[in-house]
């Protein structure tokens, strides 16, 4: 079984659309896992039924009991977050403030003071329209994306993938280089860069290639919008060719890709011509190199 | 001697999990006392960063002379591991505890370096 | 003088190509200052060309270093550490850095005073000059983890060194979590920036709820409008949304923004709608809150 992971340093490349063209194109062998949590899109696409849905914890909150605080103010020294401040004569946490370090409490005389373990958001399980299992999460607002949450959703992705015998599991991973997309990273078997030939868009692949080089892990590249910028183009193909970075294919810029999200539909399910024909030989050339990588 | 092992079960049978940080279960062999014991290891699911330090800690408390484990500690586990004299040794993952232990025996495991 | 942060929930709706060509054209006018607070992806300096560096200066967190001679080995440090950043091993003490959340409980806890905390690089800041607008960029180091207590920092210094600025503009980074908090919970008015399509709109639900949470004033730009249906529109006609402009769709500015060009120097009609935005921030109290 294989983990394949999309992501794109910089966000509105087009990451998730593609993704969920592969899913579409490769519906009968994968599990789908939507790791972009903080705001989730893909679901949009392949209307999942939701069939399990379960609270998902991740970190700690303070809360002040007001009957037993006595306002001694030890609380609000400790704090180094800012969470604390008073209010009518006692003190209180602020919740999109805390950090869940516990400090507070250890310093209250009247052990007023108790750690919460914070709803972080809720994940579910469910089939899409497409007959495959997609596992997907959405982040409560504020919660802090620790990546653990992404961690939870890739875990019962591979589950089920294993249970149900699927060879991949297809990954829709988060922006950024913070800690959810090293966690959408840990264990991916290949990864898929998607990028644009934007200024932006190359300063961010780069940057976000740096941490993919940490984990030593095989990628490949999809440049889209690919004619809005040609030479910009040709600089990012010298540097996948530098760095020995697969070139999957490029994507025209073209307004089909936002009508096929407004009409609810896949690019590959909305369009039967060259866009369709790229994503599939981009599909193609991933199972290539996943299938003959190192078995684990 | 006490031999740790990182197992997804308690007992000899149980296979050996190739994890470090995030191991189900540590499994202790004392060939003195010929006892088998084990601590769970299973809450560390909860622990969004800092598995590898919280386990590493875990398995220094417990005293073992020897580590026998699968893929190896992770960056930070393995800073903590080196600055003991624990000796570790790798690749039995998939092997049964039984078996893991008969290996390390026979001088076949890997060493960490 | 008031604070505007541009946000989005979605990445790549347009949050940068607003808050770069917004800055620079009230700085035709005013003193401006633009602040990148995207510090995982800063890419705003990208669009300022020609600007003068003035200041570079290593941004620090707060990591306790062991003092193994004051060391009494009572092991509440390792007790007190919600983040599993310290090891003790028999007389021994383990700091892992990147775990570290900069509490300061173990530090401050500690009987024998033996763990004082020390800075330690987590990125760096940088100033720059081009005529009356100033830009300020902040950048984590690839490997850190914790985007928020840079933005905090960043905030901080704009806070007191920039006071007398006419205008303060600050680029958040996307999405709803942590870092997008701290970028806007001081903001006086929050501009969200989206776009016509089902992904935009999804995202703007949460980046309202967000915002709403925190209390804060909300307008709506819609960038590349025409590509996709009216959803948008209508979701914040019944939420009681301003929709302060509507940035067309075309092409020739997504290919000036590849280039890291000014798009309203280019496209009048982007200009246009541009200048609604403007007009809306100059009408802002310059106590403060709309």
């Amino acid at each position: 079984m294989k983990e394949i992971v999309v992501i794109s340093g910089k966000g509105g490349t087009g990451k998730t659309s593609i993704t969920a063209s592969f899913s579409a194109l490769a519906a009968g062998d994968l599990v789908a896992a939507d790791c972009d949590v903080d705001a989730a899109d893909m679901h949009l696409l392949l209307k999942p039924d939701m069939a399990l849905a379960e609270d998902f914890y991740s970190g700690e909150t303070a809360v002040i009991d007001p009957d037993a605080c006595i306002a001694c103010g030890r609380c609000y020294e400790a704090c180094h977050f800012g969470a604390i401040h008073s209010a009518e004569g006692f003190y209180a946490v602020d919740p999109l403030s805390c950090e869940g370090c516990g400090y507070c409490a250890r310093t209250c005389p009247t052990e007023a003071i108790t750690n919460h373990p914070g709803k972080a958001g809720v994940w579910y399980s469910s089939t899409t329209r497409l007959a495959f299992t997609m596992i997907h999460a959405a982040l409560g607002i504020g919660s802090e994306n620790s990546g653990k949450l992404v961690a939870h959703v890739k875990k019962q992705a591979r589950a089920a993938a294993l249970a149900q015998g699927k060879p991949y599991v297809l990954v829709d991973g988060s922006p950024g280089i913070g800690c959810p997309v090293v966690s959408s990273l840990s264990g991916a078997d290949y990864v898929v860069l998607v990028t644009e030939p934007t200024v932006s868009g190359v300063h961010d692949l780069k940057r976000v290639y740096e941490l993919v080089k940490k984990f030593n892990i095989p990628a490949g590249c999809i440049i889209n919008k690919a004619d809005i910028n040609t030479a910009i183009a040709a600089t990012i193909r010298d540097f996948l060719e530098l760095e020995h970075i697969d070139q999957l294919g490029e994507l025209p810029y073209d307004e089909n890709v936002t009508r096929a999200m407004v009409a609810g539909l896949t690019i590959v399910e909305h369009d039967t011509g060259a866009l369709r024909e790229t994503l599939q030989d981009a599909w193609k050339r991933v199972r290539l190199h996943v299938d003959s990588s190192t078995q684990k | 001697m006490k031999i740790a092992f990182t197992a997804k079960g308690t007992d000899w049978k149980a296979e050996i999990d190739p994890r470090f940080g995030r191991t189900d279960y540590i499994v202790i062999y004392d060939d003195v006392s010929k006892v088998l014991s084990s601590i769970d290891n299973r809450s560390v699911e909860d622990v969004a960063h800092g598995a590898g330090p919280q386990t590493a800690q875990k398995l220094f408390d417990l005293g073992p002379d020897v580590l026998i484990t699968g893929n190896g500690p992770g960056g930070n586990a393995a800073t903590v591991l080196q600055k003991t004299q624990l000796k570790i040794f790798l690749g039995a993952g998939g092997l049964s505890v039984e078996a893991a232990y008969d290996a390390y025996k026979k001088g076949t495991l890997a060493t960490f370096a | 003088m008031p604070d505007i942060v541009i946000a989005s929930g979605k990445g790549g709706t347009g949050k940068t190509t607003v808050s770069t060509n917004l800055a620079t054209l009230l700085a035709e006018r005013a003193s401006v200052v633009l602040v990148d607070l995207d510090v995982e992806e800063p890419n705003s300096g990208l669009f300022i060309k020609g600007a003068t560096e003035k200041f570079r200066e290593v941004r620090n967190k707060m990591i306790p270093e062991w003092k193994a001679d004051a060391c009494t080995g009572c092991g509440i440090c390792q007790k007190v550490c919600s983040f599993h950043a310290i090891v003790k091993l028999g007389k021994d003490i383990m700091i892992f850095p990147e775990l570290c959340h900069s509490c300061f409980a173990c530090s401050e806890l500690c009987p024998a005073d033996a763990l004082p905390m020390q800075p330690i690089r987590m990125g760096e800041t940088t100033l720059s000059q081009l005529g009356s607008l100033t830009f300020v960029e902040s950048r984590l180091d690839i490997g850190q983890e914790q985007a928020v207590p840079l933005i905090a920092q960043t905030k901080a210094m704009v806070a007191h060194e920039l006071r007398d600025t006419r205008y303060r503009i600050y680029d958040a980074p996307p999405g709803t979590s942590c870092p997008v908090i701290e970028a806007s919970k001081n903001a006086d008015v929050v501009i969200l920036v989206t776009e016509p399509t089902p992904f935009g709109l999804n995202d703007l639900g949460l980046a309202v709820d967000t915002m709403r949470k925190l209390g804060k004033p909300i307008a709506v730009v819609i960038n590349r409008s025409g590509i996709g249906n009216d959803a948008v529109e209508d979701y914040c006609h019944t939420e009681g949304i301003a929709v302060l402009a509507k940035l067309p769709n075309d092409r020739r500015a997504a290919e000036l923004y590849s280039r890291g060009e000014c798009i309203y120097t280019e496209l009048p009609a982007f200009r246009t709608e541009l200048e609604k935005i403007a007009a809306f921030v100059r009408s802002l109290p310059q106590g403060g809150r709309p």
